[in-house]
C-alpha cells in the first residue's frame, strides 16, 4: 500500500494520473517520444547498419549523395556517410549534450542562486545584474561566444561534444539562478529557517538542508523545457559550423548545414531525416514540459468535468481521458 | 519557452488614495531608472564578451595561426596592438565603442561599423517581415484556440504551436525551399533579389538598404513584386517560429480574461460568445503581447542568424556566419556587441510602453 503511494507521488507519474483528456494525450505522446529517444540512443550500435563515420564497407566506398536504396535505406550524404546511421547515432550526441548541459547548469545555477539569495548584499546585486544581462541576450550568440572560448578557435581542441554541451550550459545558468534565487529569498524569511538559525545551525547547513529542498521544487519544469532548448541550440551551433566534426560524433545540425546545397539541387534525403530527428526530439521533450507546466497551473489544468456544456461530439476527441481515476490528483 | 507561461496579470499592488499625486512622479523616475539600467547591461555584455574572447589568446593567432611563420605572426600581433597588457586593450576597446568604433575586421579589413551599416538594414527588413507574419498568424489563431478551448481545433492549434517551436528555423527554411522553390518552382531559392534587380536597386545613391523601400522608390512595380517574392520564404521560416510563441501566449491570456468577472458579467447579460471575445476579452489579453514582442527580439535575432545562413540573405546573421567560418573574431565581437546594444534598447522601449499602458508595472 505504502509502496504504491510512493510510486504515485513520483514527479511524472503523479502528473500522468492527474491529467485528463487532451492533456493526458499530450503528456503520453511526449513521454513516448522521449522514451524512443533514450532507447535509440542506448541501442544505436545495434540499430544502425553502419558506423556514423563509416565511408566504405566490403564492397567499396558508399559514394556521395546516393538516393535511398536497399543498402542505404535513407541514402548517403554529400560527405559519403550513411544517412540512417548518422540519424540514429545522432540521438547519442543529443542525449549526452542534454544530460551534461542540464547537470552542469543546475549545479552552477542552483549553487549561485542559493548563495546569492540567502546571503544577499553586494554579491547578490552584482550576480542579479549579470544574470539579467546574460538572460536577455540571444542564446545562440552566447553559445557561439562560449564555443569560441572553449574551443579556443581550434575546433578540435577539447572533445567537440563536451565543448558544445558546456557552451549550452552558459545559456542556461541564469535561468536556474533566477528561479532558485527568487525562491530562496522567499524561503529565508519563513519560520522554519528562522528557528534553525535561532537553534544555532550554521549558514551552510541551513542553505543545504532547509532552503535547497524547498527552493528547487519548480526545477523539473525548467529542466524539460531546457532539454528541448539544448537540442535546438546544439543544432544551431552545428548548423553554423561550430559543432562537432563528422568523424568525432554524429550531429544533426552539422548534417543539415552540409545539406543546404543538396536541397537546391532537389536532393531531399540528406536534410529531411536529420531535420525530422530534431523535430521529433524537441517535440517529445516540449510536450512533456508543456503538459507538466499546464498541470502545475490550476487555471490551465483541464477539469475532469468539461467546462460549460460541451457539445456531445467532444467526447470522441478526448482519447484516453475521462473515466480513469477519481480524485487522487488532488490528494497530496 | 518560459515567456509563454507568464502570469497574464501581475498581482496588483495596493495603492493608497494619497498615492495619486505621486503617480506621475513614479512614472518619470521609473523611466529614468530604467534608462540608466541600459548602461550596466550593455557594459556587462560587452565586457564579458571581450574578456571571454581573449581568454583563449589574441584574434590574429586564432585567424592566422599555423598559416603564417611565427615572426610574421608576431609582427601582425604587434601591429594590431595585441601584445599590450589586456587592461590597456580593454580600455582602448571601450573608448572605441564610445566613439562608435567597433574595430576593423581581420579577414577583409573593413571597419566593423561599415559592415553593421551595410548589412543591418537587411536583417532589420527580415526581422520586420517575420514579426508581421508572427503577429498575423499567432494572434488570431491564439484567440480561436482560447475560444474553442479543449476542443479539437484547440488541440490542433496547440500542437501546431509546439510544432513551430520544435522545428529549427533552418530546417523549416530548408523544407520550404525544397517544396516551394525546388519542387513547385513558385518562389526563388535564395538571396534577397536577382542580380539584375540588385543593380537597379543600388544604382541611385539614395538607397536605404531596405530593398522594399528602395524598390518602391524606383517606381518599378515588377521590382517590388520581385523583392517581395524573395522575402516570402525567409519571413515565413522565421515568422512561424515566433508565431507559435504568440499563439500560446494569446491563448493562455484569453483563457484568463474569458474567465474573469467582467466577462462573466457580460456573458450573464446575454452577450454572445464571439462578441465576448471580440469586444471584451481580447484587449486585456493583448497587453502582455507587447512585453513579449520585446522578449522575442532576442529569439528573432538568434533565428535571423540561422535563417539568413539558410537563404543566403545577406544580413548581419549571414555575415556573422561567414566571419565565424573565417575565424575573424574581431568582426564576431563587433557584431555581437552591436546586437547586445539592440537587445538592450528594445527591452527599454518595451518596458516604457508597458509602463505607459499598465500602471502596476511601475511599482513592481
Amino acid at each position: 500500500m505504502s509502496r504504491r503511494r510512493t510510486w504515485r507521488s513520483l514527479p511524472v507519474v503523479h502528473q500522468l494520473r492527474q491529467s485528463v483528456g487532451l492533456q493526458r494525450g499530450m503528456l503520453v505522446t511526449g513521454l513516448v517520444l522521449t522514451g524512443l529517444l533514450v532507447l535509440t540512443a542506448l541501442l544505436a550500435p545495434l540499430l544502425a547498419p553502419y558506423g556514423y563515420s563509416q565511408l566504405r564497407d566490403a564492397d567499396g566506398t558508399f559514394g556521395a549523395q546516393q538516393a535511398p536504396s536497399a543498402e542505404h535505406l535513407l541514402g548517403t550524404t554529400v560527405g559519403g556517410y550513411d544517412v540512417l546511421s548518422r540519424v540514429l547515432f545522432g540521438t547519442r550526441t543529443a542525449l549526452f549534450v542534454i544530460v551534461v548541459a542540464i547537470v552542469l547548469s543546475i549545479v552552477a545555477g542552483v549553487l549561485l542562486g542559493l548563495v546569492s539569495g540567502y546571503l544577499g548584499g553586494w554579491l547578490d546585486r552584482v550576480l542579479v545584474v549579470i544574470a539579467d544581462a546574460v538572460y536577455a541576450f540571444p542564446s545562440l550568440l552566447l553559445a557561439i561566444v562560449a564555443a569560441i572560448v572553449i574551443s579556443g578557435g581550434q575546433s578540435s581542441l577539447v572533445g567537440g561534444v563536451l565543448a558544445a554541451a558546456i557552451s549550452i550550459t552558459v545559456v542556461f545558468i541564469p535561468q536556474y539562478f533566477r528561479v532558485v534565487r527568487a525562491e530562496t529569498v522567499r524561503i529565508k524569511s519563513e519560520a522554519f529557517v528562522e528557528s534553525a538559525r535561532v537553534v544555532g545551525t550554521g549558514t551552510w547547513r541551513i542553505m543545504t538542508r532547509h532552503v535547497l529542498r524547498n527552493a528547487t521544487r519548480s526545477l523539473p519544469l525548467i529542466i524539460t523545457l531546457n532539454a528541448s532548448e539544448a537540442i535546438l541550440t546544439l543544432a544551431g551551433l552545428g548548423f553554423l559550423g561550430f559543432g562537432i566534426q563528422p568523424t568525432a560524433a554524429a550531429e544533426w545540425g552539422y548534417d543539415l548545414n552540409r545539406s543546404i546545397a543538396d536541397v537546391t539541387s532537389g536532393i531531399w534525403w540528406t536534410s529531411i531525416f536529420p531535420g525530422a530527428a530534431i523535430v521529433l526530439t524537441v517535440l517529445g521533450l516540449t510536450l512533456v514540459g508543456e503538459s507538466l507546466n499546464d498541470l502545475a497551473d490550476p487555471r490551465l489544468r483541464s477539469r475532469r468535468r468539461a467546462a460549460d456544456t460541451p457539445p456531445p461530439a467532444d467526447v470522441a476527441v478526448t482519447p484516453g481521458g475521462g473515466l480513469a481515476a477519481g480524485t487522487e490528483g488532488s490528494t497530496p | 519557452m518560459t515567456t509563454a507561461t507568464q502570469d497574464p496579470a501581475p498581482p496588483a499592488t495596493p495603492d493608497a488614495p494619497a498615492g495619486r499625486r505621486r503617480r506621475g512622479g513614479g512614472l518619470a523616475s521609473y523611466l529614468v531608472v530604467r534608462a540608466l539600467l541600459i548602461i550596466p547591461t550593455v557594459f556587462i555584455l560587452v565586457t564579458t564578451v571581450f574578456f571571454l574572447m581573449r581568454t583563449t589568446g589574441d584574434p590574429i593567432t586564432a585567424a592566422l595561426g599555423g598559416r603564417l611563420p611565427a615572426d610574421q605572426l608576431a609582427e601582425r600581433i604587434r601591429e594590431a596592438g595585441y601584445d599590450r597588457p589586456l587592461l590597456t586593450q580593454y580600455l582602448d576597446y571601450l573608448g572605441g565603442l564610445l566613439r562608435g568604433d567597433f574595430g576593423t575586421t581581420l579577414s577583409d579589413r573593413r571597419p566593423v561599423t561599415d559592415v553593421l551599416v551595410t548589412y543591418g538594414a537587411a536583417t532589420l527588413e527580415l526581422a520586420f517581415y517575420s514579426m508581421l507574419v508572427a503577429l498575423l498568424v499567432g494572434i488570431p489563431l491564439g484567440m480561436v484556440a482560447a475560444r474553442l478551448r479543449d476542443r479539437y481545433p484547440d488541440a490542433l492549434l496547440r500542437f501546431f504551436a509546439i510544432f513551430c517551436y520544435a522545428t529549427p528555423v533552418f530546417f523549416a527554411g530548408l523544407l520550404l525551399k525544397l517544396v516551394f522553390s525546388v519542387w513547385l518552382g513558385w518562389l526563388p531559392v535564395a538571396g534577397r533579389v536577382s542580380t539584375r534587380g540588385e543593380l537597379q536597386l543600388t544604382r541611385g545613391d539614395t538607397h536605404t538598404g531596405i530593398y522594399l523601400i528602395d524598390a518602391i522608390s524606383t517606381g518599378n512595380g515588377d521590382l517590388v513584386v520581385e523583392v517581395l517574392r524573395y522575402a516570402v520564404l525567409p519571413s515565413l521560416a522565421l515568422g512561424l517560429l515566433t508565431a507559435g510563441v504568440f499563439l500560446r501566449l494569446v491563448r493562455t491570456n484569453m483563457i484568463g480574461t474569458l474567465g474573469s468577472g467582467y466577462v462573466e458579467a457580460a456573458r450573464s447579460r446575454g452577450v454572445g460568445e464571439s462578441r465576448l471575445v471580440r469586444k471584451h476579452a481580447y484587449r486585456p489579453a493583448l497587453v502582455p503581447i507587447i512585453t513579449v514582442i520585446g522578449l522575442q527580439i532576442a529569439l528573432v535575432l538568434s533565428g535571423a542568424v540561422l535563417t539568413e545562413t539558410t537563404f543566403e540573405w545577406r544580413g548581419l546573421g549571414f555575415q556573422l556566419g561567414q566571419y565565424l567560418q573565417a575565424r575573424d573574431f574581431v568582426a564576431v565581437q563587433g557584431i555581437v556587441a552591436l546586437l547586445a546594444v539592440i537587445v538592450a534598447l528594445t527591452n527599454f522601449v518595451v518596458d516604457v510602453v508597458a509602463a505607459l499602458i499598465d500602471p502596476r508595472v511601475r511599482y513592481s
